[in-house]
């Protein structure tokens, strides 16, 4: 396997006089599914958020195929092109349609022509169940429907890696399903993803690193079997114990 | 009863008499309330635009710099043309143009006319649009110019194909507000000469002193005109807003109308062809 398509190196951030994100280290390797876990509040979303630079870290390194994409003077919109995001609110353009949504960035950032990206999108489309859809409006579809069209369109860019912000906070338990399933099946695919959940079985059996994050720093990370079974750090372990009991 | 018969007469003869003028009143009225709305809509879109180009402390100086020099020109725009009279404005710009060249360049006939016109309530209404773009771009969600940044947009490619078209279709009935507005204010145009609608009254007016009949007129050619506008201007949002409804794009009708249907070949997590599915209970 060649090097981690992603570094984070000693991220920081603050709001003012409030600290989220303490000297955050860790490596992502092609393929990684690696989720983020951890209290409300213990960063997880700004990590995420810095990692897309839709949020300037404070101080550290962003390395991007060996390049720090969070310096002074680089354009984030190439980078961000290569790595996808898919929001816990799923911001589809209400101005557009399923199709457009999924079409939009291929032709604007991308510049593939019309029918590329329209086939493009569509394969995208089909394999998360959304292709007859197509012509809906984003105000027209349920939370998992926007949830999956979201994810097509973040894939229909065909980024390195995927972001996941929480992405079934915002749904009832049955939609859950159908957006874990496409993302499971992503997974399966070898997609590079960085899941900030709350979903504990899916970071137990979907990813193969897993992040616990508490009060803006990593509190623990390892293999999900060993976080799970073997929580070392007490945090971690008081954490867990709901999930494991439950 | 008799009065409103007599009206009515002295109407038909007033438009008999003076029906073209009226005519010409009312194209030249729309040409300038049309053109200047389109073209003040421009300006607030360029200003709204330019307003909300987003800086960060990180960025250069020079680039802040710019970009706050901007904020604050486009502020001082809007506020002169916002908190002065029209009618004066008109006055200051064709007036103050030769005065400032000596008479080198001036508004020149009729054409010089209507470009002044033009200009006076394009800039006016490019100041009142400005502030409502501003509003229209901050109601958008900011959800929307991050899913557009997460996908690699810059700001320009954001703002036109995410931001622009939807607020856009928010501030639709403010650029209603806004034609209705010129349809009506053009007539304080007649102080630097310009023939509209009003204008025409006043020349016919004089001429036969018929001040009842003619405002008669002039106040149905407004209601008719401002009325239309509102109704286009109706039909415009509701074919913004596209269909209530939306085709699935399918072979089979049936299969997902039910609200069940989720994926082709794996199913929901609940139906039997999931693998997640196990049969338990059922036999």
């Amino acid at each position: 396997m060649a090097g981690p398509i992603l570094e984070v190196r000693h991220l920081s951030k603050s709001f003012g006089a409030n600290v989220v994100l303490r000297d955050i280290d860790f490596t992502v390797s092609p393929g990684d599914v690696t989720t983020v876990i951890g209290p409300s509040g213990s960063g997880k979303s700004t990590l995420l958020r810095c990692v897309n630079l839709l949020e300037t870290p404070t101080s550290g390194e962003i390395v991007f195929h060996g390049q720090n994409v969070a310096a002074r003077g680089v354009d984030p919109t190439a980078y961000r092109s290569k790595v996808g995001m898919v929001f816990q609110s799923f911001n589809l353009f209400n101005n557009m349609t399923v199709l457009e949504n999924c079409t939009v960035g291929q032709w604007k950032v991308l510049k593939r022509d019309a029918e590329s990206a329209r086939q493009s999108a569509m394969n995208y489309l089909e394999q998360v169940g959304m292709a007859p859809y197509i012509n809906a409006r984003p105000r027209q579809l349920s939370g998992g429907q926007k949830q999956r069209v979201a994810i097509a369109r973040a894939l229909a860019m065909e980024p390195e890696v995927l972001l996941f912000d929480e992405p079934t906070s915002a749904l009832d338990p049955e939609m859950v399903g159908e957006v874990l399933t496409v993302m499971q099946d992503l997974a399966q695919r070898g997609m590079t993803m960085i899941v900030v959940t709350h979903e504990m079985a899916f970071a137990r059996d979907v990813s193969n690193h897993v992040v616990f994050m508490a009060d803006g720093v990593i509190a623990e990370e390892g293999a999900p079997a060993q976080l799970f079974q073997n929580p070392q750090n007490p945090r971690t372990k008081e954490f867990l114990s709901r999930f494991r009991n439950a | 009863m008799d009065k409103l018969i007599q009206l009515g007469s002295d109407i038909a003869r007033l438009w008999a008499a003076h029906g073209p003028n009226y005519l010409l009143g009312i194209r030249n009225t729309l040409i300038l309330a049309i053109a200047a709305t389109a073209i003040g809509c421009l300006i607030g879109f360029l200003c709204g635009v330019l307003n909300t180009i987003p800086y960060t402390r990180q960025d250069p100086l020079p680039k802040r710099f710019l970009l706050k020099l901007i904020r604050v020109l486009v502020r001082a725009y809007v506020e002169i043309f916002r908190g002065t009279p029209m009618m004066l404005q008109a006055v200051f710009i064709y007036y103050g143009l030769p005065y400032f060249t000596d008479g080198s360049i001036a508004f020149k006939g009729m054409s010089g006319i209507w470009m002044a016109s033009l200009l006076v309530v394009s800039i006016n209404t490019g100041a009142y649009m400005a502030e409502s773009v501003r509003g229209g771009i901050i109601s958008i969600d900011p959800g929307q110019t991050e899913g557009a940044k997460a996908i690699g947009m810059n700001h320009v490619q954001t703002m036109t194909s995410v931001i622009l078209p939807q607020a856009l279709r928010n501030i639709m009935p403010q650029i209603g507000n806004n034609l209705i507005i010129n349809i009506k204010d053009t007539s304080v145009m007649f102080v630097i000469g310009f023939i509209e609608f009003f204008a025409q009254h006043r020349n016919i007016v004089g001429l036969n002193m018929m001040y009842f009949p003619s405002a008669s007129i002039e106040m149905i050619g407004y209601l008719t005109m401002t009325l239309t506008a509102s109704f286009l201007l109706r039909w415009a949002e509701k074919k913004m807003d596209g269909d209530a409804n939306f085709e699935l794009v399918q072979e089979d009708a049936l299969t997902m109308s039910a609200g069940t249907y989720s994926y082709p070949d794996k199913g929901t997590p609940f139906d039997e062809r999931s693998k997640e599915y196990t049969g338990k209970g059922d036999d």
